[in-house]
């Protein structure tokens, strides 16, 4: 299967002309015009949603209903917190493998500033007795991660303010990116400190946003488009929320190496018949909603060896013309509508392989990955796009799969 | 179905103001009661599974290893060593007024690491603080005066 069809709203801090359903809207809107398609050939609709706090009404979801024409239609929301997009994907994708539906749309907004309290609400997805208390929020549980990484491989802030300078300048060639420009090193070291060893600039905006993916069985996509994006891996991996168990010597996997995500690739990898990433991959799009993210990611994806990331971004090989070319779009350390950046990745990654990704466009893209993380760094996906069908198993069954491999 | 912007006249868009207030009561369970009664005595106590060999805090009425209950308690030490620690310099909604520094301690008996704030350590050079809170540092327990059965009745202190 693949995707015929991607739309995305402009992402900034907030979208007063619109409510969030019409904001929902416009992207569906952008993503049928896309493919091609009048939403009669929608058979089905999955939408993307995490945290409703943010914009003040519940399981909003059903108030978009209507507006991504789902009316007469099977809808389900699916919400892993930030990996929700990656999710959404996953449940859009297992619609069509099953023969169940020939084209589904993925859909889904957010807007995390019409409250004030955001890092409040991210206080409150933990439990009330023992970690809500202790002034854990997603700033201070990535922060706590990229503390006890640093110690690892000996990482800088330096070396976290470079994945945020090429982040902003590679967003300058996204018209929907939030925060973009050109700015150096010691501009981000300048920036407030917010918890060690994050800075203001090591952390995403918070924005209001909305994306949308049309995915179709590969007999559909072939006829309704010239280059589709096939789906050749698509995986999801879920972690302990309690983040404390994976320290010391008895744990096993690391809080500092994004665990979890490594075996979400490999299977993946194994579907897509992927070997050397690196060689094989020439677009990742991850999610990165802190700087702190890109190094423990790239190489739980096996791009590198552990401890190694942060050397090969200080030599450029993740800007747009290294080995691999990472966020071409700027990605999430420039734009994060939290419920759906999963999908933004997935659909960056898919605009890449169809060459509709405009000034972001890197020459001969062959394959390109998108990842998701959400929770207590507790969920994880991995898509894997091609510019060919390369599929090369279905879903293995988790038990078949180590669990020393996190 | 169309996104080319509406002919229609257009109109400022108005912001509706608006506040949640929501009560809740929450059970802790029979598991967390036992670790917060035995709080008030100024104790911590783990659950541990012989099956696995793995002891838990928080505690857990299920081993996530053997998928074994836990059957036994374990009082944990005093003592332990830091895992992961953060010193936080901004305001958040609801949370402490800053600086203060939090850490994942796994303390001596126990498998698994929990997270609570570290006092009594000047946070005013944040980089400085940052290296003396690093992953291995030993440190110590302690009680606040009159234990009330919550996570915050215990804090770390470098030893």
């Amino acid at each position: 299967m693949a995707v015929i069809g991607v739309g995305q709203t402009a992402h900034r801090s907030r979208h007063d002309d619109k409510t969030y359903p019409e904001l929902v809207q416009q992207a569906v809107v952008l993503a049928l015009e896309d493919a091609g398609l009048h939403p009669d050939q929608i058979d089905a609709v999955v939408f993307s949603m995490a945290q409703t706090t943010f914009m003040g009404v519940h399981d909003a979801d059903k108030w978009a209903v209507d507006y991504a024409w789902a009316r007469g239609k099977p809808f389900m929301r699916v919400n892993s917190g930030g990996a929700s997009g990656g999710s959404a994907l996953q449940a859009a994708h297992d619609h069509v493998a099953s023969g169940q539906y020939g084209t589904v749309l993925v859909v889904g907004a957010d807007r995390i500033t019409e409250t004030p309290d955001a890092q409040f609400v991210l206080n409150l997805i933990w439990d009330p007795m023992y970690e809500q208390q202790v002034a854990l929020n997603t700033v201070t549980m990535t922060a706590l991660a990229a503390q006890r990484y640093m110690h690892k491989y000996g990482t800088t802030e330096q070396q976290y303010a470079r994945v945020v300078v090429r982040a902003r300048r590679n967003a300058m060639n996204n018209p929907s990116a939030h925060l973009k420009g050109l700015i150096d090193v010691d501009a981000v070291m300048a920036s407030p400190r917010i918890a060690w060893p994050h800075k203001l600039f090591d952390i995403c905006p918070r924005s209001a946003g909305a994306a949308a993916i049309v995915l179709s069985r590969e007999d559909l996509a072939r006829e309704r488009c010239a280059r589709p994006a096939f789906i050749n891996g698509v995986a999801g991996m879920s972690n302990t929320v309690f983040m404390g168990d994976r320290m010391g010597l008895q744990a096993d996997s690391d809080f500092a190496d994004f665990c979890g995500l490594p075996l979400a690739a490999a299977e993946c990898y194994r579907q897509a018949g992927i070997t050397d990433p690196m060689r094989e991959i020439q677009v990742a799009e991850i999610y990165d909603a802190f700087s702190s993210f890109h190094f423990p990611q790239l190489e739980s994806l096996g791009f590198c060896a552990r401890g190694t990331a942060q050397y090969l971004s200080d030599d450029g090989e993740f800007d747009l013309c290294g080995q691999l070319a990472v966020n071409p779009s700027g990605g999430t350390l420039c734009s994060h509508p939290i419920g759906v950046t999963g999908l933004v990745r997935v659909a960056e990654a898919a605009r890449q392989v169809m060459h509709r990704a405009g000034a972001m466009q890197v020459p001969s893209v062959r394959n390109a990955l998108a990842t998701a993380a959400g929770g207590s760094s507790q969920f994880f996906t991995v898509t894997l796009l091609g510019d060919e069908p390369r599929r090369h198993g279905s879903a293995a069954r988790l038990s078949n799969l180590s669990p020393t491999r996190y | 179905m169309n996104a080319a912007s509406s002919s229609l006249p257009a109109s400022s868009p108005r912001v509706v103001h608006d506040e949640w207030r929501i009560r809740y009561e929450y059970p802790t369970g029979e598991v967390a009661a036992r670790f917060f009664d035995a709080l008030k005595e100024r104790r911590i106590v783990a659950t541990h599974c012989s099956a696995s060999g793995m002891t838990y805090l928080p505690p857990r009425a299920y081993c996530e290893r053997s998928f074994e209950r836990c059957d036994s308690t374990v009082d944990a030490g005093h003592e332990g060593t830091i895992e992961a620690a953060t010193i936080v310099s901004a305001a958040f909604e609801n949370l402490p007024p800053p600086p203060y520094a939090i850490a994942y301690v796994r303390l001596d008996g126990v498998s698994t690491a929990m997270l609570n704030f570290v006092h009594g350590i000047d946070l005013s050079d944040v980089p400085a603080a940052a290296q003396r809170l690093q992953p291995g540092t030993r440190v110590r327990v302690a009680f606040v005066d009159h234990p009330q059965g919550q996570v915050t009745d215990f804090y770390y202190q470098l030893t």
